[in-house]
């Protein structure tokens, strides 16, 4: 590896997705239990690098906030579904972006040579709890003005639209594209092949300016990722997904000065990636985005801030459909967060289905010879962001 | 540090520093559980006053069953009926229960290996006094009246006399016989959480400050920039920030949504407009409410001011300002709170 190309960082090993694996997300699976949902994903992940539980060295889970499903610490218990018994057991907690964060933390493990093959397991069951109420708890002397996840951001997205100009019907373009690639993708909790803009227009304001077609459903659903060394990768019969970079960066979630449409701390993540990764045009290198897009504001808000587009610049991509499989830079051809969102797993999922698509492995949704993809995801207020580019070769 | 140069005029600065404020949060939730298949058979059994274990590829059994083989991480292949009877391992006094354990009287929490299981079971012995509990002693169960497919089918423990009761026996069969039962796939755990919220130093001054109707930010000394509330720590700089500055009570609206979701918990009645209210003379605004006009009314720009509520109402909280309202003022220009968005 040579550390000067990749930021003046030691040199690390190469390290590959050897398979992934997700449940069918859903609205509700009352028929497993976490410890189930999760082995559902791991089972699809070993198969699809024809590997066995007992080859797994390691294993790094992640989840979204204790509060989400009032299990505390379920890593504790899940050692035996997740076939950690004897091995290491991590869990990692970056809110939102916990699954990017996860997938990360096990490429981590691989590059710096310490595990040849590392399992990364995230998940959700928001049916099991009430996501909305666990993040609008009013502590003592505070106004009692929170209202879910969609209250903190649309404050935020109605920032963008004044700030770029864009038109109205952007953020209505987003839900579109995304619910109708959703039903390309088997695994989809939303699949609306049908959904029109007019729908999307007329479907009920939640929190001005985020409408209801526009914002992520809450799902139960896990997703796992299989990462071997360069040996682990070439014993693999089938396609694997080179990690070429990964990139984590925090900042608070207040502070004079934050920009809450085009956060540093997201923006520094992606120059750092890009540069990590080689490459220097990412709209023009990158095949293919997943996107951690809650709302659909935020598709043209991160394309600002990964650099695939300059500031103020980043709906005229959605608008002009670039983001469509066929476009440009499709952006979620799964469907993304808008048609499946199990919290916990969200991140992977992205990391997953970019995976995915480099190693032609996306069905229906494939993006026709993608080579190099982007995977990210963001939690917390806009303070956490995790990201990595896979692709079909080495380096 | 230095002394507060934009010092108050009277007030909490000039009383003898006092304690941080503090106060109950009490947050509870009834989540659920869907079982999945290996836990949704014991529970059932539970209801039917039978105790199912799992049994390993090592030829062990666990009580309760493990939904995944430590050995081989299969799905279980078999779950066998265990007990009743069984055997204290080890066991702990609880002198004083507490709400919502097994039993309201003293009693010891015991492992319990049951007759035909390897695994300790944790659960309650109703053992009277600690000096009749010890290692190695008999317990059973003593089933509930009412049973629903829950742990709490089993009420407790208690020490065994002679052998298991026929009588019981046949109660049981006559209950397995009643297989219309439908299976327990989901089980509800009510969770409730007490906390101690304390707010730190500085956030008690400016609240201390709310109960007087002044709002008191900080100043950070490196950068100059004013937080309220005040956090004790610039989060850019990273250096205490203890000079005090009152700020009026107008501001502008940097952006807002319309909250129109109803949801569990919530205290203000849908829908309504939370803002970031950026207060003349802070660098970073807070959340609060825009009421006094249509919410298709508020904008970003829009000059508000506070509206406290009955100064007999107040106390040291950030509910002192009701709401802000329109100031009637022309909107700020956007280029004037751009870089607060």
């Amino acid at each position: 590896m040579n550390g000067a190309r990749r930021g003046g960082r030691p040199p690390r090993r190469r390290a590959a997705v050897l398979g992934t694996g997700q449940t069918r997300h859903r609205s509700k699976r009352p028929d497993v239990s976490i410890a189930g949902l999760c082995r559902e994903a791991v089972d699809r992940a070993l198969a699809d690098a024809g590997l066995a539980i007992t080859d797994i060295d390691a294993v790094v889970v992640g989840k979204a906030p204790d509060l989400f499903e009032g299990v505390m610490m379920p890593e504790l218990y899940l050692a035996d579904a997740l076939g950690a018994v004897g091995k290491p057991l991590l869990r990692v907690h970056t809110a939102g972006s916990v699954g990017g964060a996860t997938g990360v933390m096990a490429a981590s493990l691989v590059q710096a040579g310490v595990h040849r093959r590392v399992l990364a397991v995230a998940f959700e069951k928001q049916s099991e709890s009430n996501a909305m109420w666990a993040l609008s708890i009013a502590p003592p002397f505070s106004m009692p003005v929170l209202a879910g996840a969609g209250g903190y951001f649309a404050p935020h997205v109605r920032a963008y639209i004044r700030r770029s100009g864009a038109p109205p019907e952007v953020g209505a373009m987003v839900a579109v594209k995304d619910r109708r690639n959703g039903a390309l993708n088997p695994f989809a909790h939303l699949r609306q092949p049908d959904i029109t803009l007019e729908s999307v227009q007329a479907s009920p304001m939640l929190w001005d300016p985020v409408r209801f077609d526009e914002t992520c459903p809450s799902s139960d659903g896990a997703c796992a990722v299989v990462i071997g060394d360069q040996a682990a990768a070439e014993a693999v019969s089938g396609p694997v997904a080179w990690i070429l970079a990964t990139s984590m960066r925090t900042e608070p979630t207040m502070f004079s000065g934050k920009d809450h449409v085009n956060p540093r701390a997201g923006a520094d993540a992606a120059a750092a990636l890009w540069q990590s990764a080689g490459i220097t045009q990412p709209v023009e290198q990158i095949d293919v985005a997943e996107i951690y897009v809650p709302f659909s504001w935020f598709e043209p808000m991160w394309l600002e801030n990964l650099g695939f587009a300059a500031a103020g610049e980043g709906w005229k991509l959605t608008a002009a459909g670039e983001t469509r499989i066929g476009g440009v830079l499709p952006v979620n051809p799964s469907g993304g967060v808008l048609c499946s969102n199990p919290i916990g797993a969200s991140g992977l999922l992205r990391f997953a289905e970019s995976a995915m698509q480099v190693m032609g492995k996306a069905g229906e949704h494939q993006v026709a010879g993608a080579r190099t993809a982007l995977g990210h995801a963001y939690g917390g207020g806009s303070q956490y962001f995790s990201m990595w580019v896979v692709s079909d070769r080495p380096d | 540090m230095t002394e507060p140069s934009d010092a108050l005029r009277n007030g909490p600065s000039d009383s003898p520093r006092e304690g941080p404020l503090s106060a109950p949060l009490e947050i509870s939730f009834d989540y659920t559980r869907s079982l999945g298949p290996v836990l949704s058979q014991f529970m059932t059994a539970l209801a039917d006053r039978q105790i199912l274990g799992s049994k390993s590829a090592d030829g062990r059994v666990h009580v309760p069953p493990a939904e995944y083989d430590p050995v081989t991480f299969a799905p279980p292949e078999e779950l066998v009926p265990v007990g009743p009877d069984g055997t204290v391992q080890t066991w702990s006094w609880q002198p004083a229960p507490r709400d919502g354990q097994p039993l309201n009287r003293p009693f010891a929490w015991a492992l319990i290996r049951l007759d035909g299981a390897d695994t300790g079971l944790l659960h309650a012995v109703d053992g009277g006094s600690p000096d009749a509990m010890r290692t190695g002693m008999r317990v059973r169960p003593r089933w509930a009246a009412q049973r629903s497919g829950s742990i709490r089918d089993i009420e407790c423990f208690e020490p065994a006399q002679g052998p298991a009761a026929a009588a019981d026996a046949a109660d049981r069969a006559t209950a397995v016989d009643q297989n219309g039962r439908v299976p327990i796939e989901m089980i509800t755990t009510p969770i409730r959480l007490r906390y101690q919220h304390t707010a730190s130093a500085e956030e008690s001054r400016y609240l201390r400050g709310l109960a007087e109707g002044k709002i008191v930010g900080q100043r950070c000394p490196a950068c100059g920039k004013v937080y309220v509330p005040p956090r004790g720590a610039c989060p850019v700089d990273g250096v205490p920030t203890s000079t005090d500055v009152e700020l009026p009570d107008t501001g502008t609206v940097t952006t807002f949504c319309v909250v129109n979701v109803p949801f569990q918990g919530q205290r203000v009645k849908v829908p309504y407009v939370a803002a970031s209210v950026l207060l003349d003379g802070a660098d970073i605004a807070f959340q609060h409410l825009v009421l006094g006009c249509d919410p298709g009314e508020v904008r970003m720009g829009m000059r508000v001011r506070a509206v406290w509520k009955p100064r007999d109402q107040w106390g040291t909280t950030a509910e002192n300002i009701d709401h802000f309202e329109p100031t009637g003022e022309q909107d700020a220009p956007y280029e004037s709170y751009a870089h607060h968005l």
